[in-house]
């Protein structure tokens, strides 16, 4: 079980770099994370110390080479007369800084819960005038990779409350309630057996910040709904699709569980 | 704890005495072998995917449920057989599924509707195995 460490917002890792440990510092004195959340630490932490070090190490990270693909997308004009994602947000470093951290959020315009792959997807079909790319394609999974790095090492920061309320609720909702033919709840994994060994992994808080995340049982990259499919396939539960409703509600509420937290992406796990 | 009977109509039925079900499902009759390949599989039993099972060579071994080791010392056939069939009848909150059991089960994938984790075969197969596991 989990010794019950309180949340180091600055971890003891020397290969984690200054500016990030800076940047963690710096969001710790702001975000007080709620008592009841104090206790979450993301998967990083449940990682092998090699394993951690490859993460935070941009040459071993294979992560990495979507990030890079992502960068070079968001730059490049869709059409030869078409707009690239550049020319509405220039300098992203600087301009979608800190955006990863408050996704999903709910579109004003539409009233729907959006992650940040759904935001992608509708800035490159409605502003782009371009087929949407896809869940899970490697475009897509490239610019979710690139815009959730420009946020590394900022907390997560998520609204649950007001118009995102119902769908942090229908998350919680989700995560509390047993299911598939081995009658598992999300939470009886991810509260009650945290740090406990089932099979080759350590049972995390499932936190989910390091999404898109290399996986190695993947050989690849993928997005925090394919991480989910497959907790719902091993307890024989239904899988939702890709930026189902009920993935994106329970993405919402694992957000709001995470807050404080900083992102990870783009993280490696086992 | 009284007496229970399995309302499910493919299931065979069974009654529940105090923590066990002592009688066999179907009337059948385990075999060991095949009830310890079954603990082992990791398609089917899958049990040492939170168990320690009783062979230290055996890669990843889960730390979620008590060791297996010694089981048949600690309950005798009759109360392993209800923990398997169902757990939750002696601890609501119960972390090990339920194997034979079809009902209030929710968002079941389609290719497990319907039908129990293990047969009533399987689970007299797995019943007469760890029975059978007296050293530690
Ligand atoms: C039977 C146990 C079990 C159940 C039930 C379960 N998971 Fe998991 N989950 C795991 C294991 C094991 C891992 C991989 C190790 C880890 O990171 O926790 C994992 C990983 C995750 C991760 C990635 C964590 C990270 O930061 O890398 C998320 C997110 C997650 N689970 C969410 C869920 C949700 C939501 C549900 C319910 C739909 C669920 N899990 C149900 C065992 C489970
Ligand atoms: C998801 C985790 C999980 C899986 C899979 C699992 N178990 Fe369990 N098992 C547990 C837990 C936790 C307990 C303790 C139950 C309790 O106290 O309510 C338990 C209890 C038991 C007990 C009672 C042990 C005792 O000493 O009281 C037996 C016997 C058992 N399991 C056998 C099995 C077998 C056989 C399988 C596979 C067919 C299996 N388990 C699969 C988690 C699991």
């Amino acid at each position: 079980m989990d010794p019950g460490s309180p949340l180091r917002c600055v971890r003891d890792d020397p290969h984690i770099s200054g500016v990030i440990k800076l940047a963690v510092a710096l969001a710790c004195l702001v975000v007080q994370p709620a008592p009841a959340q104090a206790q979450i630490k993301s998967g990083t932490e449940f990682l092998s110390p090699e394993m951690r070090r490859q993460q935070a190490d941009e040459t071993r990270n294979p992560a990495f080479f979507w990030v890079e693909q992502g960068r070079e997308l968001f730059s490049r004009k869709p059409s030869p007369d078409g707009q690239a994602c550049a020319s509405c947000h220039a300098e992203p470093q600087q301009s979608l800084r800190g955006a990863a951290t408050h996704y999903p959020q709910v579109d004003a315009a539409t009233g729907k819960l959006l992650n940040l792959e759904g935001r992608i997807e509708q800035c490159r079909v409605e502003r782009q005038g371009q087929p949407a790319f896809g869940y899970e394609s490697s475009e897509l999974l490239a610019m979710t990779a690139y815009l959730g790095s420009l946020s590394r090492g900022l907390p997560v920061d998520v609204k649950t409350d007001g118009a995102a309320k119902p769908y942090y609720e229908a998350g919680k909702a989700f995560f509390e309630r047993r299911q598939g033919q081995l009658n598992l709840s999300c939470q009886q994994c991810h509260d009650g057996l945290v740090g406990q060994k089932l099979r080759g992994d350590t049972v995390s808080h499932g936190a989910g910040t390091g999404y898109p995340a290399y996986r190695l049982e993947w050989n690849d990259v993928g997005s925090l709904h394919r991480r989910l499919r497959a907790c719902s396939l091993g307890v024989r539960a239904t899988q939702f699709d890709y930026g189902s409703p009920e993935y994106l509600a329970l993405e919402l509420y694992l957000a709001g569980r995470a807050r404080g937290l900083p992102v990870e992406t783009p993280g490696m796990r086992r | 704890m009284g007496t229970y009977s399995s309302t499910a109509l493919a299931l065979e039925p069974y009654a529940v005495v105090g923590d066990a079900i002592p009688r066999p499902l179907g009337g059948l009759v385990g075999n060991p072998a095949r009830g310890a390949a079954l603990v082992r599989d990791r398609e089917r039993g899958n049990c040492l995917i939170c168990h320690r099972g009783t062979d230290a060579s055996e890669p990843f071994q889960g730390t979620i449920g008590p060791p297996l080791a010694g089981v048949g010392l600690r309950l005798d056939a009759g109360q392993i057989r209800l923990r398997l069939v169902d757990a939750s009848l002696l601890n609501p909150q119960t972390v090990m599924p339920p194997y034979f059991r079809t009902e209030n089960l929710h968002d079941v994938a389609p290719a497990y509707r319907g039908k129990p984790a293990l047969s009533a075969q399987e689970i007299e197969d797995v019943v007469s195995y760890l029975a059978s596991l007296k050293t530690f």
